[in-house]
């Protein structure tokens, strides 16, 4: 393309929009060559890149006499990976298309597949599992489909790769898609109002139905994966719209009388900025508008109401605003307001607990024991608790809860836990920010576990989100 | 069999007109990121070379904490052998947002013999022992970094805010799982953390922005006229640290820097490049990554960046 097209184009471009998609896969299911394809075929690869991704294939002989290039180097590792012969968890990777900017978690399977899948889907507006078409649902399958439906991931899309070596089968893929189906109705993925399941028979190797559909499958009538990618909403079009507004209040903007010398020189009125006061933080959840009824919930304080007196980013005033901007609040009554509140719609927040009733995905070498003290981050708010009991770890290929005491690494369980103060928790089903919260080590600061909040036993929650 | 084809749909085209651009995502991540790190450690600082990352990090700042003043100090590493224009913009920045500047220099480390210079002249790799007695000197606990994953594949596998030890080194296989936007920022004494709150932009993000919200950049970064040689595949610069060899022939081109660090191992690239659009251009319609075109020292080994951030580098 010549630079005066594409000036053309840029000129021309809607703004384009962010996308972030987890990878997770069982080993050899051809993830890294999935992921190469994307990157290559987006044209995400630069010259420089590619040549030498070109020679290393020659000089490992890729492809035969054909020759060709190993797509699956363009995600290869760390030297110390390399030397050690292990994946070293998540790696982010990036490219565009017309519509859209991506991020892409890599997610590794083998070792240690619940924290790295757990990780990559936490931020992740669609997750991609690989199948390989050769061997269809596999435990590993089940277990990955079991935690993206526990961390409530928007959009989550089955690849049924390899298809090519099935002779592009269409009975091959029905089956694979039919038993995908069953196990997302068992764990009510994709059937629950909340996220959506799709199978798409894909080869990596050779790109078909990756970016481009293909004509080798022409019993499959439904869009290619990046296809599928560029037109998903991502998770904050579908739930600011649908949630009510939260707002972790991360610190108090007071310049007082240090103003910034820069907004002063542009002309700054700093009689009128003298008093000036805003509480800046993310929306986590909704949209805000000037005026609007809010409540300041306060650790171990009534909520306290008042209304929304302006929204200011850098020198602008907002009418309204949405997750996930970061904005600085002003409130029409001066209250006492510190980092680790949280602003809220009013009335649409139940009362704060100091007891957590969650599931823990334990992420730490160190198990988690009864009895434990831990911290507590939720928001921006980091209490002490203590662990008061583990009352059962999932069993993720049967969906089943068993009996257990502790957690081990890659363990998912439920547990109690008792808070040095009440926190606004919310149930993560319907709040995947405020229903998320970190379990840290006091002692070496370490993060222990990513954990979801659920209801307390007795509160009506509904059965089928019941692991 | 999907959903997101029928009744979501309707959702959508509602959302549509709201939802934030790319940019606007990234920068509020960015800002986020920044008032966590501010927050919750008692004495951050911010890497500042002039190059245009560290000046994009410098303008978030700016949006996150206005009409405040920037509450920390910022950090420049001197190698010795910086352009003179980066050093006058370095200087003029610094003056026009009144920030405190704190420098650690490569070349009194040389002088006091704590530090060897290279047999081939680079000082980039030098870095890092300045950078780490200027971080115990002053008690910093947090140092921003404009790093970003897109340029290295050491960089994709780094978290956003990373624990470094007493001696300020990486752990790759000893990170914390980052998990949603829950950054968790504890260490313990003689630990501390470098935070990279613009690690998801890529080269053109930053180039989008920087045309986006009319930054002001060292001019060494758009097109214009330089006494130049070739060596490594690379125009360098003649100047003071940077003298063509008896068989280097010395031309005039009409050049641009893609990275801004020593001058004594950063090339330039040639190309007519004047103004931020056109860069837009230029960086959208490469070829070649920004560090495999411009910085000799990651091409001393296909793990250069990897091996340096092990040792305490950025």
């Amino acid at each position: 393309m010549s630079t005066d097209t594409l000036a053309a184009d840029l000129e021309t471009a809607l703004p384009t929009t962010l996308f972030r998609f987890a990878t997770a896969g069982s080993v050899d299911d051809g993830k890294s060559t999935l992921v190469g394809r994307l990157l290559h075929d987006s044209k995400a690869i630069l010259a420089d890149t590619l040549d030498a991704v070109a020679r290393t294939s020659a000089d490992r002989g890729f492809g035969g006499e054909k020759g060709g290039i190993d797509l699956a180097l363009l995600t290869d590792g760390l030297r110390a990976e390399r030397e050690q012969g292990i994946t070293i968890d998540v790696a982010y990777r990036y490219f565009a298309t017309d519509r859209r900017s991506f991020i892409l978690a890599d997610c590794p399977g083998h070792v240690q597949y619940t924290k790295n899948t757990v990780t990559g889907a936490s931020t992740a507006d669609a997750v991609v599992v690989l199948i390989d078409a050769r061997k269809g649902v596999l435990e590993q399958t089940r277990r990955h489909l079991s935690v993206l439906q526990l961390l409530r991931v928007a959009h989550v899309i089955v690849a049924v790769n390899k298809i090519d070596l099935v002779e592009f089968s269409e009975s091959v893929f029905r089956e694979i898609e039919a038993d995908v189906q069953q196990v997302g109705r068992e764990l009510g993925l994709g059937s629950d109002g909340i996220s959506d399941l799709l199978v798409i028979p894909v080869s990596a190797l050779d790109g078909d139905n990756v970016v481009d559909r293909s004509e080798r499958t022409p019993w499959y009538t439904g869009p290619a994966l990046l296809e599928v990618l560029e037109t998903l909403p991502a998770a904050d079009e579908l739930e600011s719209h649908l949630e009510s507004f939260r707002f972790p209040v991360q610190l108090v903007i007071r310049p007082q009388g240090a103003l910034a010398p820069d907004a002063v020189a542009a002309g700054l009125d700093v009689e009128a900025y003298r008093d000036y006061r805003a509480y800046a933080g993310q929306i986590t959840e909704g949209s805000v508008k000037v005026g609007d009824q809010v409540s300041v919930l306060t650790p171990g304080q009534d909520p306290r109401t008042t209304t929304v007196a302006g929204i200011d980013f850098a020198g602008s005033s907002l009418e309204e605003a949405a997750a996930p901007q970061s904005v600085a609040l002003r409130l029409a009554d001066e209250f006492d307001v510190a980092r680790g509140d949280t602003i809220a719609a009013a009335g649409t927040v139940r009362e704060a607990s100091a007891d957590l009733y969650a599931a823990l995905c334990w992420l730490s070498p160190k198990p988690l024991r009864e009895g434990a003290k831990v911290l507590v981050k939720h928001g921006t708010r980091t209490v002490q608790a203590v662990v008061r009991n583990v009352s059962g770890k999932l069993d993720l290929s049967t969906f089943k809860l068993e009996g257990a005491s502790s957690l081990e690494l890659n363990d998912i369980g439920h547990a109690q836990l008792r808070l040095a103060a009440a926190l606004p928790l919310e149930n993560y089903l319907h709040h995947r920010r405020t229903g998320a919260f970190l379990v840290i080590d006091p002692l070496d600061g370490n993060t222990l576990a990513a954990g979801l909040v659920k209801d307390h036993p007795g509160d009506h929650e509904d059965e089928r989100y019941s692991i | 069999m999907s959903t997101f084809l029928t009744e979501e749909t309707q959702v959508t085209d509602a959302a549509v007109s709201t939802r934030l651009s790319s940019l606007d995502t990234l920068e509020s991540e960015a800002i986020h990121i920044i008032r966590e790190v501010v927050a919750e450690f008692e004495k951050p600082a911010l890497l500042f070379s002039g190059g245009k990352d560290s000046v994009v990090m410098l303008h978030l700042a700016t949006k996150a904490f206005w009409p405040g003043k920037v509450p920390f100090p910022v950090l420049h590493v001197d190698t010795g052998h910086n352009f003179p224009e980066v050093i006058d913009f370095r200087d003029r920045t610094v003056e026009r947002l009144g920030l405190k500047l704190v420098v650690g220099s490569v070349q009194e480390f040389i002088d006091s013999g704590e530090l060897a210079e290279r047999a081939d002249g680079t000082r980039n790799p030098l870095q890092t022992v300045p950078l780490l007695d200027a971080i115990q000197r002053n008690k910093f606990d947090a140092v921003f970094g404009g790093g970003r994953r897109d340029e290295d594949k050491a960089r994709a596998k780094e978290r956003i805010l990373s624990l470094r030890d007493e001696f300020g080194q990486w752990d790759p296989r000893n990170q914390r799982p980052e998990l949603w936007n829950l950054y968790n920022g504890r260490h313990t004494v003689g630990q501390h953390v470098r935070a990279f709150p613009i690690s998801n932009w890529t080269e053109l993000d930053i180039w989008r922005y920087i045309e986006r919200e009319n930054i002001e950049l060292p001019g060494l970064y758009y097109a214009h006229e330089r006494e130049v040689f070739a060596r490594d595949g690379m125009w360098r610069a003649v100047g003071e640290v940077s003298q063509p060899l008896p068989h280097e022939e010395v031309i005039t081109k009409t050049v641009r820097y893609r990275t801004v660090g020593d001058m004594s191992c950063t090339g330039a690239v040639e190309s007519d490049a004047y103004t931020v659009s056109d860069v837009v251009v230029e960086v959208a319609a490469s070829t070649l990554t920004e560090r495999g075109a411009t910085r000799a020292d990651d091409r001393i080994s296909e793990a250069a960046m990897e091996d340096r951030k092990k040792d305490g580098y950025f």
